[in-house]
């Protein structure tokens, strides 16, 4: 093989502490490297070209580029190939910035390091093989998980694209997080003439297919051909007769139960439809509070149901769907403030979260849109907002910025003045960050326009006065305590990372932060892809978004899936295990281990023997370090190319 | 162009495409300084990774070797660093019988975000091998013999 090493400078990124031209030099003396050079920047068009020009020019057969991590170009180096002819797997790449140039000074050593990584690409490639991906069938269909208003943009714009949607749901209703509020910033328009119509378009919409009060059980197979199978949860109530009429709801004696949809600012009904505009629109038991379920007596719900659907036998039931990709959108819960015991830890009734707040505010809210206190009832005249609860700090473990506290907070203000004119509102900030079109001019205006008070400062303690909350803090500013007395508090907790994220993310096998966030491919270049391929991301499942921010991504995760199926055929990922049947003794060791099941017995003129499933197999290689006979080998991953790197490092 | 004589040694670390390879480059990112001793081979899970590879690497001349995967229960491919795990238990038994000290050998979970951890990581490493000093070397048949029982066992 004739290869040519090409040394990128990255500006000065690689080259301000690594000397390129000695590397390439020194490349020269490799196995199997006929020609060598360094280069300014190789990711750019010239640089490119560059590469192009030596393949022909010295016929080489093999490319080693020592750049940046192969996580980011690899993919564009091999196209540059592929455009000169050569096979993309004929390609090596040498992390000479992430893995040296940036984590050291030492010029010597970096140039060193870098050469002895160029040597071991070389190494590697020589015992390359050129591979070749397989072309299979997708299924143009996409399911969407969650469905908030990153799920529903999804949704509807692949639906919109003439793709066939699987909306899933946990909830009884879609519209997340958005249906609850009552008013959104920076426009104040009111939250549900936005997504109401929205909602109403899922459920007419010809190409979606809508489980809610569903979880994803498993998912199975790949990009274009994914297994899901969906738990759709017992309602007790057949959804397919019920016309949401809500005469049981009416008659249900039991109403206690909890009223999630309302933040427990109020109770419920047993049997109960969320909200009016709730789509689908449709009721549902809740067993922990059904008198007939519980206790066997009752079933006034049964009696009065002009439609026969109440079914208190009704049980959970799995189903399956097939489809070619998948959107997560499954958004973003609250922070449990409780665990803040100077603001009480939950055991002061008028110290709310903003969610509640919402509720209250909104006209079909439990209150109707009046402000009330929860303790008593009476209307609040001086109202405490605290923002970063549960966010930027460290104490709690949430160290990021929620993203949208400031802007709610600033809109709830504005509100509380609209709603009780003759009200003060009090703001305890640590900064203000509204970065986005408009939002400055927002908080300005609450503060200017709406007289809102903002104290730039922590608050140290609530406490009880009367029937009164002495709200106490540092006004960093001026340097003093202040005290202020609260008829309410409202506390604008932070988003974290939805309850049972990381489950579902192990299911479809993609990645997470620290905090239970999934991550993106790549936070500039591949913002809502996943590094599971047909996988995709929509809203606050990724990080806390604001609306405009989920729509928009919601948006895009919909073009990304549209752009996947605008093939017929995709190509399958040719680096994956092949099982060498002369080798192989047939003792099922690979079989046992492969976490996919990618694995089958077959017979093979009479004996057992192992073969690969090229379309589940994931590339793991896990078979391959579990096979005592080496016959079941990882392409572009062979134990003969690990040592031959391994020999490339350790040959003093 | 030889390793710095005095300044370096050989070390080798297998790192898992997804978590640790993604901490590592988060750590370039970050610009978090580290020694320059350790070369990292790139492989898709620590599941990929047969103990032989680490036994050979040893006896290759490299002087410590670090494997770095996916925290337990974050694996990319579900369970690849469960098998990881397993292996390598048992290869920090075996590496006494073969004459090599097992402080040469070490893994560790590194996830993507980690770039400060696998700093530290690296770090301690390099300064462990180095209190080490270079590896003395395995070579002849009788390294050859024990090898082979290794082949075997694991
Ligand atoms: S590499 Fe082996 S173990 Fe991994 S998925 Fe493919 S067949 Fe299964
Ligand atoms: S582990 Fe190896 S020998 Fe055993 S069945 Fe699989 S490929 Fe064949």
């Amino acid at each position: 093989m004739k290869i040519g090493v090409f040394v990128c400078h990255c500006g000065s990124n690689i080259e301000g502490t690594v000397d390129t031209a000695a590397v390439a030099a020194a490349s020269r003396e490799f196995p199997g490297v006929v020609f060598a050079t360094d280069t300014m920047y190789a990711c750019s068009e010239p640089g490119q070209d560059g590469i192009i020009e030596a393949i022909k020019e010295h016929k080489l057969d093999g490319v080693v580029v020592a750049s940046c991590t192969p996580r980011m170009h690899e993919p564009t180096f091999r196209r540059t190939l592929e455009r000169a002819g050569l096979n993309r797997y004929l390609f090596e790449m040498a992390n000479i910035r992430e893995h040296v140039s940036w984590i050291g000074k030492d010029r010597e050593a970096n140039t060193n390091k870098s050469a002895d990584l160029v040597r071991m690409a070389a190494a590697k490639l020589l015992k390359n093989r050129p591979l070749f991906s397989k072309q299979f069938p997708v299924n143009k269909s996409v399911m969407v998980i969650g469905g908030g208003v990153a799920g529903i943009q999804a949704a509807l714009d692949c639906a919109n694209g003439g793709l066939k949607v699987v909306l899933v749901e946990k909830d009884t209703t879609i519209g997340g997080k958005m249906a609850k509020l009552d008013k959104t910033f920076p426009t104040v328009d009111c939250s549900s003439c936005v997504l109401g119509p929205l909602m109403v378009d899922v459920a007419q919409h010809p190409n979606i297919k809508l489980h809610a009060y569903s979880e994803i059980e498993e998912v199975n197979g790949y990009v274009g051909n994914f297994e899901v199978s969906i738990k759709k949860k017992a309602s007790y109530v057949d959804w397919d007769s019920c016309t949401g009429c809500g005469l049981c709801v009416e008659k249900c004696p039991s109403r206690k139960a909890t009223d999630f949809f309302n933040e427990k600012l109020a109770t419920t009904k047993a049997i109960n439809i969320p909200f009016p505009q709730a789509i689908p629109k449709k009721a549902k038991i809740d067993a922990n509070f059904c008198m007939k379920l519980q206790k066997d007596k009752c079933g006034v719900c049964a009696k009065v149901c002009p439609s026969e659907s109440i079914d208190f036998s009704q049980k959970d039931e799995i189903i399956t769907e097939s489809v070619g990709a998948i959107v997560a959108a499954t958004g973003f819960d609250l922070f449990d403030w409780t665990v803040y015991g100077e603001y009480g830890g939950g055991k002061y009734p008028d110290v709310i979260t903003s969610l509640q707040y919402e509720r209250m505010l909104s006209a079909s809210g439990p209150s109707e849109g009046h402000i009330k206190r929860p303790s008593d009832g009476k209307e609040p005249k001086n109202v405490v907002f605290i923002q970063c609860v549960g966010s930027r700090d460290k104490s709690v473990d949430r160290p990021y910025c929620s993203g949208f506290c400031c802007m709610y907070t600033a809109k709830q203000t504005i509100l509380t003045k609209d709603h009780i004119p003759d009200s003060q509102s009090h703001v305890f900030y640590m900064d203000i960050r509204s970065p986005g079109k408009l939002y400055d001019e927002f908080t300005r205006r609450a503060m200017e326009e709406y007289g809102a008070n903002y104290i730039r400062g922590r608050v140290s303690m609530i406490y009880p006065q009367g029937d009164k909350l002495v709200v106490r803090g540092a006004d960093t500013l001026m340097g003093a305590q202040v005290e202020v007395d609260a008829d309410l508090v409202v506390l604008a907790v932070g988003a974290e990372a939805a309850a049972g994220a990381t489950d579902l993310a192990k299911k479809l096998r993609i990645s997470y932060d620290n905090y239970g966030f999934y991550m993106e491919g790549h936070p500039k270049l591949k913002p809502v892809e996943t590094n599971t391929a047909g996988v995709y991301l929509a809203g606050a499942c990724q990080g806390p978004k604001d609306i405009p921010a989920s729509v928009a991504q919601g948006g895009a995760a919909a073009s990304k899936v549209l752009g996947l199926f605008s093939q017929d055929m995709l190509a399958s990922d040719p680096q994956v295990s092949v099982v060498e049947i002369k080798r192989c003794i047939g003792c099922g060791k690979c079989i046992e281990t492969c976490p996919f099941g990618a694995i089958k017995e077959i017979d093979f003129r009479g004996m057992k023997k192992a073969d690969v499933i090229e379309t589940i197999c994931q590339g793991c290689g896990i078979c391959t370090s579990t096979c005592p006979q080496g016959a079941v080998q990882l392409q572009h991953f062979t134990d003969n190319q690990i040592l031959a790197e391994v020999n490339a490092i350790c040959r003093f | 162009m030889p390793i710095l004589e005095g300044k370096e040694l050989r070390i080798v670390g297998f790192l898992c495409n997804w978590c640790s390879y993604g901490g590592a480059d988060t750590a370039g990112v970050g610009r978090f300084k580290q020694p320059t001793d350790l070369r990292v081979i790139k492989v898709p899970c620590s599941g990929r990774i047969d103990p032989l590879f680490i036994v050979k690497t040893l006896m290759a001349g490299a002087d410590g070797v670090l494997v770095s995967g996916c925290h337990p229960r974050d694996c990319h491919y579900s369970e690849g660093n469960y098998y990881a795990r397993r292996r390598l238990e048992m290869l920090k038994r075996f590496l006494p019988i073969m004459g090599i000290d097992p402080k040469r050998f070490d893994y560790t979970w590194v996830s993507a975000s980690e770039g400060q951890r696998w700093q530290e990581v690296v770090t301690k490493f390099t300064e462990q091998i180095h209190e080490l000093g270079a590896a003395p070397k395995i070579a002849g048949a009788e390294a050859e013999e024990t090898l082979k029982l290794m082949e075997a066992a694991l």
